[in-house]
């Protein structure tokens, strides 16, 4: 078994405004998922925005997974991708920024840029509800489970796995 | 030939917004429009609900602001369980939110001046636009950049910790709180390790604001000639006339610092506030009735309150605002970008006042809640980091609320912002056929100066494009660009 690598899951979103709120209902389900194998070598963290204190945060990190909704069409369920630093966005909105731009600003600001990466899962309704559409939670399922096992991968314990783990992904 | 320029959205300010500048055939600029898409679906969805539900439900508005909607609607929903009017609640259940407002306003403060504006005057508004941003200033002044990010993060760990967590948090209910401060939270805030505690953000605050004082020095010309012009100010302030961002009377003054608002109770706001509709913008444009929609329009935000308070009851920053008044020999400060002056003698205000309620025992008090006969309607009002936030609610017999009515800080400034846009445009655009970087940067810089938050959609991944276009008087787009 190898050094285990800190990591993080960071969903975000409004969870008031239905399908925009499947980052922070997969941190729900990450976070379980982590306590029930007590994984200490990972954390999740959510809000409504990225925003650039965040920057901070994933500085201290090896592996950073950012897990938000899409409207993209051509991704048909999700979408799970290595990005990396940009401030291609940066005139756009500050109050709001990318996974891209808080990469970078922890790279100019604290020396550090950990492997990271973009969970899109894609969603369909975005009015003043707190529920998820159908067809998001069924992305959000899917979406779960490819996840878990890259999580359990990197934390290098999936020669160990608990048999209720493996019982997860059958 | 006339042409007509848009500048769509605007950028760095959150939600959509459209500068749409008409030029006359002489190429000098006959009129202006700052378009805002608002929405108002809220009021109308909430009809219905159980009142208890609005502290929470209201955070679904904006992800920049919820505490400030949150603690908005706590205070009116005080009103309707009969704990009073802001001023009935036990001293944990006032403190409490006093300290989570303070870290709202601290932390909101603090990303506009160190990542919105910054960048601006440290690399010049027509500075090269590869640089004038946060990534810039990340890169020429790190210190600063990370002061920022440092200052942001205690700031919302204030709020984290009277919230109760980040998202949807409920630390504010009708009547009170549903938690207090343990002995480890606060210490957490006050003895934390360095940077993270409550003396550093005041050595901060002190140090931002002397980095703005050194500016000014070195461009009085532009900070004190840039969209200046006179309005009425508008805020709440203490009975006795002191800055206070939680809790007050309605004050207004003229140009001239002559009250025209003496000091009212908010729960009779619609006697004294109307809202003009205009065809052309989905924001409504508030003003005092008193005066007609002519003269009675009003700023609202850092400036206005360091105009409508007569002392602010923390050392520093009242040392801070002697200065700030001296400057305009006591008169009200109608020059824009002296916002930026104020908000930071307001964060020093924040560090202070955050400071000196972490000392404060009461916050360990475990009588959170009170309550009282109640009524069936109740208006919170309170100074959100961008100016006067109201909350209006009434309910029926079946505790479901029937109405709601709510104005939000940005919507108080939207005369006044169209204004500052207008004078920058002539400033910077007549005689110009072309827009440059830097000239649209200059509108921008005057929206900025107020803060706007224009309406908080969802923000999924991949859905807010930023174009610009040209367009004549002929309504044919003649250019257009995006990034």
């Amino acid at each position: 078994m190898g050094t285990k690598r800190r990591i993080l899951v960071y969903g975000y979103g409004n969870p008031g405004r239905q399908d925009d709120g499947l980052g922070i209902e997969m941190i729900k389900m990450v976070q379980e998922w982590i306590d029930r194998h007590e994984l200490t070598c990972m954390t999740s963290e959510n809000n409504y925005q990225l925003n650039v204190e965040d920057s901070e945060i994933i500085s201290n990190m090896e592996i950073v997974v950012f897990v938000d909704a899409t409207q993209e069409e051509s991704i048909l369920e999700y979408k799970f991708a290595k990005i990396d630093p940009s401030d291609e966005k940066i005139e756009f909105s500050m109050h709001a920024v990318s996974p891209e731009f808080v990469l970078n600003l922890s790279k100019k600001l604290f020396d550090k840029m950990p492997e990271t990466y973009i969970l899109a899962i894609k969603g369909y309704e975005w009015d003043f509800k707190e529920e998820l559409s159908d067809n998001a939670r069924l992305n959000l399922e899917q979406a779960y489970q490819f996840l878990t096992r890259k999580l359990a991968n990197w934390s290098d314990i999936s020669d160990n796995l608990p048999i209720s783990m493996i019982n997860e992904w059958n | 030939m006339s042409n007509k320029i848009t500048i769509e959205p605007v950028t760095r300010v959150e939600g959509h917004g459209k500068v749409t500048i008409y030029m006359d055939d002489q190429n000098n600029v006959r009129d202006s429009r700052l378009h805002i898409v608002e929405f108002r679906g809220f009021e109308r969805f909430v009809q219905g609900r159980p009142y208890w539900e609005m502290p929470v439900l209201v955070q679904r508005l904006c992800g920049i602001c919820p505490v400030s909607h949150h603690l908005a609607a706590a205070k009116a929903l005080d009103v309707i369980v009969g704990a009073g009017t802001g001023d009935g609640l036990t001293p944990v259940g006032e403190k409490m939110r006093r300290l989570m407002h303070y870290g709202q306003v601290f932390q909101s403060h603090v990303l506009h001046f160190f990542h919105l504006s910054s960048p601006d005057f440290l690399f010049g508004i027509d500075g090269d636009p590869a640089i004038r941003n946060i990534i810039g200033v990340a890169m020429h002044h790190k210190d600063l950049a990370v002061q920022g990010v440092m200052m942001r993060k205690f700031g919302q760990e204030v709020i984290r910790l009277t919230a109760g967590k980040k998202i949807h948090g409920t630390g504010a209910i009708p009547g009170g709180i549903n938690k207090n401060l343990t002995i480890e939270e606060r210490d957490e805030l006050l003895k934390g390790p360095d940077p993270l505690n409550a003396d550093k953000m005041v050595d901060w605050s002190i140090a931002a604001l002397d980095f703005f004082k050194d500016y000014h020095k070195s461009h009085a010309k532009m900070l004190d000639e840039f969209a200046v012009f006179p309005s009425n100010h508008f805020s709440i302030v203490r009975k006795d006339g002191a800055m206070d961002l939680y809790h007050g009377v309605l004050r207004a003054v003229d140009a001239d610092g002559k009250k025209i608002l003496h000091d009212v109770d908010y729960q009779e706001y619609d006697s004294y506030i109307e809202e003009e509709v205009k065809n052309w913008s989905y924001m409504k444009f508030p003003y005092l009735k008193e005066y007609g929609k002519e003269k009675g329009w009003y700023r609202v935000g850092p400036l206005a309150r360091l105009n409508t308070c007569d002392f602010i009851p923390s050392p520093l920053a009242q040392k801070a605002f002697e200065e700030f008044k001296a400057y305009t020999n006591g008169k009200p400060n109608n020059m824009s970008l002296h916002y930026h002056w104020a908000r930071l003698i307001e964060t020093l205000h924040s560090a202070e006042m955050i400071r000196e309620l972490l000392n404060d025992p009461d916050l360990q008090k475990d009588d959170l809640v009170v309550k009282g006969k109640k009524l069936q309607k109740g208006v919170g009002v309170l100074e959100a980091p961008r100016g006067t936030l109201f909350h209006h609610y009434e309910i029926n017999d079946n505790d479901q609320i029937t109405l709601a009515n709510l104005i939000v800080s940005t919507t108080n400034n939207n005369e006044p912002m169209n204004l500052a846009v207008n004078h920058t445009a002539k400033a910077f655009m007549n005689g110009h056929t072309e827009i440059s970087e830097g000239m649209m940067n200059a509108v921008e810089v005057a929206i900025r100066a107020y803060d706007p938050c224009l309406s908080c959609a969802t923000h999924a991944l991949g859905k807010m494009p930023l174009e610009f276009t040209v367009i004549n008087q002929d309504n044919k787009i003649i250019d257009q660009k995006s990034k």
